[in-house]
């Protein structure tokens, strides 16, 4: 352990004091922009970290997990729909622009989407497990091009954000400050998840699924347990993107989106409990760096990570431990 | 019962496309176990590399080689600058490194062409039609990347199965070390392997330029059907990938021409013509849940 344990709280705590007192802070700066990438950051760090249970803990490779960023976002662009409609979606199920039906609804729905297709993907493993998981969330994909009643191909907007009790969420910055709020709890969920019986059981099937089978475990329910909550983070994250950006398209859906998941998952160190959350803040930031710079940022941003896949071993994380001269 | 034809020969055509693609991945990952994305990048370049120098030149025959060459260079540098590095690393490294590759060979295309697709030009002599059955009307090009790339399969089978460098490839996926300890320069099979599936994707593009647009994005595109037709197929079996490949080819060109037609049937025509394009490119992925259920490993693999 490189930092110590006591250091690690105390630089957790002063994030979020920094994270609390961005938005005031940007405004005087004169930089909004700021607070609103900060809300990118805290959503797909919520993803990413979600993808990390399969992939860090458990060693499971999806490249699909943007078929439930976006299934989260859509359950609240279809919900608003029927809510500003007044017609009920299949005839019973009434529409909602309530931030507290609609969160667990998409956490709900991505759960059983995660349920179906992890109970598929999971009776296979290696690099099927990986062709097959992409496969199904192009499926999803095509199937929400396909709807033409919720946009099609141009996606779904969503005039207003959802709407909480005592909350204003017309303005931006409550909007961020529930993100953040969300986003509090959920590291402290997993937090809490990282630490259980639970993930040592997945962090042993990862090592050896052979020894935890000999052992006594059922790995195919652990792991597909592990896949559903992990669809429900990212359900998560794409009701609050739905809120955030008031607009769900297919883009959500689209394989590069697993990809970038991925890639900020190793960008901050796969298994770490908060590398996700750095790598999407560094993913970010680079996106909007190198965007500024040239329309091919796309160009920067695959060296970079060629770079680190091929030498980092362990994400920027582990690089910058190792250039302050400590072995990770 | 002509348009049924046409359609199924539709399907074969592009069937022995996707073979041409998943015959390379599936050799790659049988062989040095890796996971390579960025092989529809390779498909890409090809389809770059003829169309330009089809419609340079106003030669297809000409292109043939350039397309084939330009595959294979690319595809041996990817292997002996990064692929190489990932043989001893796990899927993860191996999925994001060439995804990496995936987004520079990408953005280096629009940077050297532009957003806007190419065309490239039918070979002289195949630009028309023939009558194969009366009433039955097909064009020679599409009846020629059929026969290409069905003599491309008997090619493979007789490379695998008769020569000397197929005897390797057959031993190295059955057991990699023991082809190794007994002397062989286990590198440059893969650097050959590699060569030889990025030709194939080459071939694919090449063939794809002149009925496809020549675009950006055209190689994920076709990619990820390729690991659709990969799993059905079995991993690392050639014979699967092909018939998987002509199952796929021909389920999904037989969905996207009659399933508007039968929806139209029952719902409005705007309505039906959406969901049916929606429900077609997913047929291809509830066939392979489907094989999933039955034959976890694939249809043309043995259950171990």
């Amino acid at each position: 352990m490189p930092i110590s344990k006591l250091g690690r709280p105390f630089f957790a705590l002063a994030v979020l004091a920094a994270l609390i007192a961005l938005p005031p802070v940007a405004d005087a700066m004169g930089q909004p922009a700021l607070t609103s990438m900060a809300a990118r950051i805290l959503i797909y760090g919520i993803a990413a970290a979600s993808l990390n249970i399969v992939l860090g803990y458990g060693g499971m490779v999806s490249f699909g997990h943007a078929a439930f960023f976006g299934v989260g976002g859509y359950v609240v662009g279809i919900l608003y729909a029927h809510h500003a409609s007044g017609d009920p979606l299949f005839g019973f199920i009434p529409g909602s622009n309530q931030l507290l039906v609609t969160l667990p609804a998409a956490i709900l729905v991505s759960g059983l989407a995660a349920l179906v297709i992890g109970a598929l993907s999971l009776r296979t493993s290696g690099v099927q497990f990986i062709m097959i998981t992409l496969a199904f969330a192009q499926m999803l994909f095509f199937l929400f091009v396909s709807l033409k009643t919720y946009g099609g191909d141009d996606g779904l907007i969503i005039r207003r954000a959802n709407e909480a009790p005592w909350l204003n969420m017309r303005d931006k910055q409550t909007v961020y400050y529930v993100c953040l709020a969300i986003a509090v709890a959920f590291f402290a969920l997993l937090w809490r998840f990282v630490n259980s019986r639970f993930a040592n059981v997945l962090m042993g099937l990862r090592q050896s699924e052979r020894r935890m089978a000999a052992i006594g475990l059922p790995a195919y329910r652990y792991k597909l347990a592990a896949f559903v909550i992990s669809g429900m983070g990212a359900g998560l994250a794409g009701a609050l993107m739905a809120n955030f950006l008031r607009f769900a398209s297919p883009d959500m859906l689209h394989w590069t989106k697993s990809g970038e998941l991925m890639v900020m998952v190793i960008l901050g160190g796969v298994g770490t409990l908060f590398g996700p959350l750095a790598g999407a803040a560094v993913y970010i930031i680079l996106e909007s760096v190198l965007a500024s710079w040239t329309e091919y940022w796309q160009l920067g941003v695959g060296i970079i990570l060629l770079f680190v896949v091929l030498y980092t071993h362990g994400g920027v994380q582990a690089l910058a431990l190792r250039l302050a001269g400590r072995r990770p | 019962m002509t348009l049924f034809l046409e359609q199924l020969l539709n399907g074969l055509q592009f069937g022995v496309m996707l073979f041409l693609m998943a015959a390379g991945l599936t050799l790659i990952f049988g062989i040095m176990g890796i996971i390579n994305l960025a092989h529809g990048s390779i498909y890409m370049v090809g389809a770059y590399a003829g169309a330009l120098v089809i419609t340079e030149t106003d030669s297809f025959l000409l292109g043939i080689p350039a397309a084939l060459v330009v595959a294979a260079i690319v595809g041996i540098l990817m292997e002996v600058t990064v692929i190489r590095r990932l043989y001893r690393r796990d899927h993860l490294d191996q999925v994001l490194a060439t995804f990496a590759i995936i987004l520079i060979l990408n953005q280096a295309i629009t940077i050297l062409f532009g957003r806007q697709p190419l065309f490239a030009a039918m070979p002289a002599g195949l630009g028309g039609s023939i009558e194969l059955l009366p009433g039955l009307i097909y064009p020679v090009y599409r009846l020629a990347i059929i026969v290409v790339g069905l003599s491309v399969a008997a090619g493979l089978y007789l490379l695998i199965n008769r020569t000397r460098i197929g005897m390797l490839v057959r031993a190295g996926s059955t057991n990699r070390d023991m082809v190794r300890a007994l002397g062989v320069d286990i590198r440059m099979l893969y650097t050959i392997v590699f060569g030889l599936g990025a030709l194939l994707a080459g071939l694919a593009g090449l063939m794809a330029g002149p009925i496809l647009a020549v675009q950006v994005g055209m190689g994920e595109q076709i990619l990820i059907t390729t690991f659709v037709v990969v799993v059905i197929g079995g991993v690392g079996s050639i014979k699967g990938a092909f018939y998987a490949s002509l199952i796929i080819g021909v389920v999904d060109t037989l969905l996207r021409a009659y399933l508007p037609g039968l929806l139209r049937q029952f719902m409005v025509g705007s309505e039906a013509d959406a969901l049916g394009a929606g429900v077609s490119s997913m047929g291809i992925y509830l066939l392979m849940a489907l094989v999933l259920l039955a034959r976890p490993k694939g249809l043309f693999v043995a259950d171990s």
